[in-house]
């Protein structure tokens, strides 16, 4: 559409002039709207417009409050108010008048008027609710017009809690004779779902109805409620699938009518929709997914053209064909295709296939070694969007051996970032691989230095937190430790000694924090020249004043020998008369503590990083001032809502709110707060000293590959006996033949011989992709690297617990495997997979043997065959060896995984065993037990094809659950028709109403294809809740040092004579907690979290309901618990 | 579905803009100036999809109009580029061979054909035809536009 361009060039002259050009288009422009725009076209200045626009609003305003201008006018005045809107001038008195159009105007104007109002107002205006009774009109209106602007509107703009005024009459248009008329219905109600879901909840079997209206385009519509509806709860519509898929199939295949073709292609939106709502249906349900196969087959072959749109159709049916259970054709189709969209030269189509690549390459990284020379192209590419996909890319690849090279690239990248959304995000990413990763002390502080500087301070306070804590917690040997540290200090104290006034102010309090802490180790630098480089620090007029408390708390950790004093001297007295507070006493502990190095070594001894600071919340050391005090007479403490409420009591009438009727939607309004977590703020200078850094500072474990396990670097058991293809370089290998290669396990590579062109590039090539696939892992043998490993450890693993869980009880539970399983013998040739394949047992062949069909479904040439073959009958003969063993003791156990249990967990309280996913022939189900104080998961993978699936592992992250892993979570291989059992430890991290569990097993294929599932268990807070055995005195003391509380109205339920007791004993029951007493028309209960956080519950009967306080150390825990007590006494 | 749409000029004047979704008004003057901030600074030969905070932006440029949607993270770009390019062509079919000046003249046409055209953020009528059809039944009413009824009539 280039000639548009000098069409409006030729058109100008004429349009401005007063020969108005006919057409729909050409407005007059001897109009007063053309007068308007002409005018401002010609004005040179900002300040000349202001004062037009203004003569301009101010000749509307008259005109519009004169009775006499006519609608007609009051319409063309309108749409000259809208302009000057437009342009960014507000025109509020024109508001109401736009109202009044719309209703009292005829059609057209009226229209104008809907148009201004949906313009001007937004969703809680208030003179929305002056438009209520106008809808309502025309929506009765026998002018299909009228009743099509009505409804447009109402999807535009409608105030939420007038929907049921008008739902009816909405409604009752899905009936109506006219298609257009049911179609913008059946919008207009998508829109009302979104916003307010519940109020058409009853109308779904309406929407049934829209989907199988004869016009294709109502039945459209109505896809989008569908979509929602299915997102939000796939399990509730499987019964459509079919219907989707046939509506789906007769699109593909040409039966709509003409009209809806676009550029020759059949409906595409429609298409993308059912796509979007199959994917939904079929993820994670295998049975579905059959059902939907046959017709994504045809789509993609239907869709080959190459149009734009046909594009289009095949991205959502790529995206589609990952989402829903993996087919092994089709996914080498979708590979195939997204190699074509990362090869086009298109660079919207690039930019996708990047995207797509990224998406699939944790369930597939060879895919990255396929298009490694245009994942390299693109990392130069000009265009900033491409790159930033590119080392999104690489950051999901990136491992031990390339992460220099990865995170080298970011940097570069960061740079010249252009906008702080992605600096934060990329910031984010390079620290947690530096931490991950990182070969070595040096570079790692480098790069940490380099994040500090970029980043800024915008970026996430937890980098700079988890860094000290990584620093002050340190690893495993005291050696490596104090290099590291020591490391720090000489890169920091050069920096420092540098240009200072770029470092951001997140850095220097970083700084300061370790020169405070460690500058004792360098024997380079002595305390006096620290001391002067932090006092240089102090004097810069960048420096903020939260920077400079650090930079006094560091000093007071400083100030030795009499030059330190008199520094410190010099400096407190600088500071002992600030404004700020904070800093103030920092100087003034500075002051004193400099002249008193006893007093000094017992406050601020060296090296205490590793014991942790005990904060006592409950102030219990005013304790004693408390007694004092009311011995002295004064009145006791009361909390505020104790007091209302002894106000309320005493005056009758009641202060506060009425609680909500509905007790539904309080809980789930507070539910979103709950999630929300309390960060503890650790960059204030209260807590410079501190090593008790935020609650959340573990790593995000989502979207990185997982290399590093408990026994080490995970790929290296299986690349052991392999040789080392360097297939890194060779991009003219056929994918089929690489599957081949690691499927087969013996293949030695052909040396390919190299193209030419660009050596450099592949040399980057090769060190960006080394150790991707699992077989180029060579320099992993010779090198094992020690330091990172622990690094990674010492980061994922809270100190203390876990760690003495994974040192002791591993054994333990090997033993444990022993004890049960003991009569039989292993042959096996695995050892660690022996541990759990001796409890193992015959399942019934249900899924039939998958690996067969794929090896010979994929095409290949015919020698490669030969070989896959060979390689299957040597599987199979490994399989009949298992199988004879498994069968034998298949006779003595149970089909059910809950005969796998482990002995010890037999007989304990356990939740039902519930199934988690299956992938190809593994079915994963898992429960929880009570353990005691522990609260353990079990998951159970059992392999029920012919085969055995190798190289399983299971991942087990979440941000609310601390998982450990008990038993020997090594198994890798499980033989065919057996059962795994895993076991975890669970600890709450942080409470919410629900936590869940979120879980990767990844595995091989017999075809050798590496395959990833991603799984989730959820349960609820109640299963680590236990009864608080305390005393009433216990109770009261421990009720005062609380500070978190919640308050909430129950609802009391009545078995008609001792309505509190019964209640209470309901909620003790149901929950678990301890009744401690009751008292009158008061209770108080008890109860903890495990391991071992208290949460206290005072109930009283109050005005027919039960008005109870919450109270606990930990912030979220009352408003879970409150939520799960309105649960129970709802059921009730 | 769309979040909204923005019409603006190489100049950085906006033309059109539509919110699907609820958003404060000050927001809005902040998020558009800032996405044509970004958009205008790009090349030509540059990808037209973009991330930006957690929206996906496509935008395209016919002639000296960028038109520019932000969609969710879900929806597919590729389609948002043929609403796009659908738009532009009722545009063009309705106005005849479409430019600039048109929707700055009137611009409440723009409006109407885009709400006859998307509803709600997601695309009501893919034929163009009954599109117009609807546009043209309102116009008829319009008795003071003859011309128009001709022009829409010959179409």
């Amino acid at each position: 559409m280039s000639y548009v361009g000098e069409k409006t060039l030729t058109a100008l002259p004429s349009l401005l002039s007063l020969d108005s050009q006919p057409g729909p288009a050409k407005l007059s422009s001897t109009s007063k709207l053309g007068n308007l725009i002409r005018g401002i076209t010609e004005l040179t200045s900002k300040h000349e417009e202001e004062k037009l626009i203004q003569r301009e609003l101010e000749s509307i305003k008259e005109q519009v409050s004169s009775p006499n201008t006519s609608m007609r006018q009051m319409k063309e005045l309108m749409v000259r108010a809208i302009y000057c809107e437009s342009l960014g001038y507000e025109a509020s008195f024109v508001y109401i008048h736009a109202i009044k159009l719309a209703q009292q105007g005829t059609a057209l104007e009226k229209r104008v008027g809907y148009l201004a109002v949906s313009l001007f107002l937004n969703e809680s205006h208030e003179l929305l609710l002056l438009l209520v009774n106008t809808v309502l009109k025309d929506l009765q209106s026998t002018n299909l017009i009228e009743v099509c602007m009505a409804l447009t509107v109402v999807s535009q703009i409608f105030p939420k809690e007038m929907i049921p005024a008008i739902l009816p009459l909405v409604e009752e248009k899905l009936n109506h004779p006219k298609e257009i008329i049911r179609r913008k219905a059946v919008l207009a109600l998508y829109k009302f779902y979104l916003i307010a879901p519940n109020q058409v909840q009853h109308i779904h079997n309406k929407f049934r109805k829209a989907l199988c209206d004869k016009d294709p385009g109502v039945m459209t519509a109505s896809l989008h409620i569908y979509l929602q509806m299915i997102q939000e709860n796939p399990e509730g519509y499987k019964d459509l699938t079919g219907s989707f898929v046939n509506i789906l199939k007769q699109v593909v295949g040409g039966k709509l009518p003409i009209d809806f073709n676009y550029h020759s292609v059949p409906a595409p939106w429609l298409q993308i929709h059912l796509l979007r709502i199959l994917s939904f249906l079929g993820k994670n349900d295998l049975r579905t997914s059959e059902l939907i196969y046959e017709v994504l087959d045809e789509s993609l072959r239907r869709a080959e053209m190459n149009r734009n749109i046909t594009y289009a159709i095949l991205y959502e049916c790529v995206k589609c064909i990952y989402t829903i259970h993996p087919k092994s054709n089709l996914l080498e189709k979708a590979a195939k295709c997204i190699g074509n969209f990362v090869l086009s030269p298109d660079i919207n189509l690039k930019y996708l296939g990047l995207k797509a690549l990224t998406y699939v390459i944790q369930q597939d990284p060879k895919m990255a070694l396929q298009h490694q020379m245009t994942i390299i192209e693109c990392l130069d590419h000009p265009d900033l969007i491409i790159k930033r996909e590119t080392l999104e890319l690489l950051f999901r690849i990136t491992n031990a051996q390339n992460v220099v090279v990865i995170v080298e690239k970011m940097l570069e990248f960061l740079q010249n970032s252009p906008d702080d959304y992605t600096t934060i995000d990329l910031v984010g990413k390079v620290a947690e691989l530096a931490e991950k990763y990182a070969p070595d002390n040096e570079w790692f502080i480098e790069t940490m230095n380099t994040v500090f500087s970029l980043g800024g301070d915008t970026m996430q306070p937890d980098i700079p937190n988890s860094f000290l804590k990584l620093l002050s917690e340190g690893f495993d040997s005291v050696e490596e430790d104090r290099k590291l540290r020591l490391f720090a200090v000489d890169s920091y104290v050069s920096l420092l000694q540098g240009e200072t006034r770029k470092l951001p102010q997140c850095f220097l309090q970083v700084i300061s924090w370790v020169l405070g802490e460690y500058s004792h180790l360098s024997e380079d630098h002595n305390r006096s020249t620290v001391l002067r480089l932090l006092e240089k620090l102090l004097d810069m007029k960048q420096t903020s004043s939260e920077t400079k408390c650090w930079i006094l708390m560091a000093m007071t950790k400083l100030c030795e020998g009499t030059a330190g004093v008199c520094v410190a001297q010099q400096v407190s007295e600088t500071y002992i008369s600030s404004m700020d507070t904070v800093l103030r006493q920092r100087a003034q502990e500075l002051q004193h503590l400099s002249q008193d190095s006893e007093l000094r070594e017992e406050v601020l001894p060296r090296d205490s990083g590793l014991d942790p600071m005990e904060i006592d919340s409950s102030l219990s050391f005013l304790d004693e001032f408390v007694s004092g005090a009311l011995a002295a007479g004064a009145a006791p403490y009361k909390p505020p809502h104790q007091r209302q409420e002894e106000l309320a009591e005493a005056k009758v009438l009641s202060l506060e709110p009425y609680g909500l009727a509905l007790p539904i939607s309080m809980s789930s309004c507070s539910i979103t707060d709950r999630h929300s977590p309390t960060p503890l703020s650790m960059s204030s200078g209260l807590s410079g000293d501190s090593t008790d850094v935020s609650h959340r500072a573990g790593l995000k474990l989502d979207g990185v590959q997982r290399v590093w396990g408990r026994d080490g670097y995970l790929a290296k058991k299986e690349s052991v006996e392999e040789a080392a293809p360097v297939q890194g370089l060779t991009p003219v290998h056929s994918p089929s033949l690489q599957n081949e290669g690691d499927g087969s396990h013996s293949q030695t590579p052909t040396p390919t011989p190299t193209p030419e062109p660009d050596r450099e590039k592949e040399q980057l090539a090769s060190s960006l992709f080394f150790g991707v696939s699992s077989q180029s892992s060579v320099c992993l043998m010779g090198k094992p690297d020690s330091t990172f490993n622990r690094r990674r450890k010492a980061k994922v693993q809270a100190p203390g617990v876990t760690e003495q869980l994974s040192s002791s009880v591993a054994p333990v539970s090997n033993a444990v495997d022993n004890l049960l399983c003991n009569n039989l013998q292993d042959s096996n040739i695995n050892s660690v997979s022996a541990a759990s394949s001796k409890q193992t047992c015959e399942l019934s062949p249900r899924v039939p043997a998958a690996n067969g069909t794929c090896n010979t479904d994929c095409g290949l040439p015919e020698s490669d065959r030969k070989r896959s073959n060979l390689s299957i009958s040597r599987d199979n003969g490994l399989v009949d060896a298992d199988s004879a063993l498994s069968e034998d003791q298949g006779s003595r156990s149970d089909l059910c995984p809950s005969s796998y249990l482990p002995a010890e967990l037999c007989g304990l309280y356990r939740s039902e065993i519930a199934p988690l996913c299956t992938a190809h022939s593994l079915e994963l189900s898992a429960c929880h037990v009570h353990q005691g104080d522990d609260m353990i998961l079990i998951i159970f993978i059992s392999n029920s094809s012919d085969s055995q699936v190798l190289q399983i592992r299971l991942d087990l992250k979440s941000e609310q659950l601390k998982v450990t892993c008990v038993s020997d979570s090594s198994v890798e291989n499980i033989k065919s028709h057996t059962v795994a059992v895993y076991q975890y430890s669970l600890a709450v991290k942080r409470p919410g109403v629900d936590v869940e569990v979120d879980g990767t097993l990844s595995f091989l294929l017999p075809a050798g294809t590496p395959q990833t599932k991603h799984f989730s268990y959820k349960l609820p807070l109640t299963a680590f809740i236990r009864p608080l055995l305390i005393s009433t005195e216990e109770y009261g003391t421990m009720w005062l040092g609380f500070s978190h509380e919640v308050k909430q109205n129950l609802t009391l339920v009545d078995d008609g004579c001792e309505p509190l007791t019964f209640t209470l004993n309901l909620l003790k029951n149901r929950l678990q907690l301890h009744l401690v007493e009751i008292i009158g028309l008061e209770g108080i209960l008890a109860c903890r979290l495990l391991q071992n956080q208290p949460c206290l519950m005072h109930c009283r009967v109050h005005a027919g309901a039960l008005a109870v306080w919450l109270r606990s150390p930990v912030p979220e825990l009352p408003d879970c618990l409150v939520y799960h007590c309105q649960r129970v006494l709802q059921e009730k | 579905m769309m979040r909204f749409m923005l019409l603006f000029s190489r100049q950085g004047k906006l033309r059109l803009q539509k919110w699907y979704t609820a958003t404060a008004e000050r927001d809005k003057k902040k998020m558009v100036r800032e996405l044509m901030q970004i958009v205008l600074a790009r090349k030509p030969k540059m990808c037209s999809f973009l991330e930006w905070r957690d929206l996906k932006i496509v935008y395209k440029r016919y002639a000296s109009l960028y038109f520019c949607c932000a969609i969710e993270e879900q929806d597919n770009e590729l389609i948002t580029l043929e609403v796009i390019h659908r738009f532009v062509e009722l545009l063009d079919k309705y106005f005849g061979s479409v430019c600039e000046l048109d929707i700055i003249f009137n611009f409440e046409k723009a409006y109407f054909i885009l709400d006859e055209f998307l509803m709600g953020g997601e695309i009501q009528d893919t034929s163009k035809k009954s599109v117009l059809k609807a546009i043209e039944q309102s116009d008829l009413l319009q008795e003071d536009c003859k011309e128009s009824h001709t022009k829409i009539f010959a179409l």
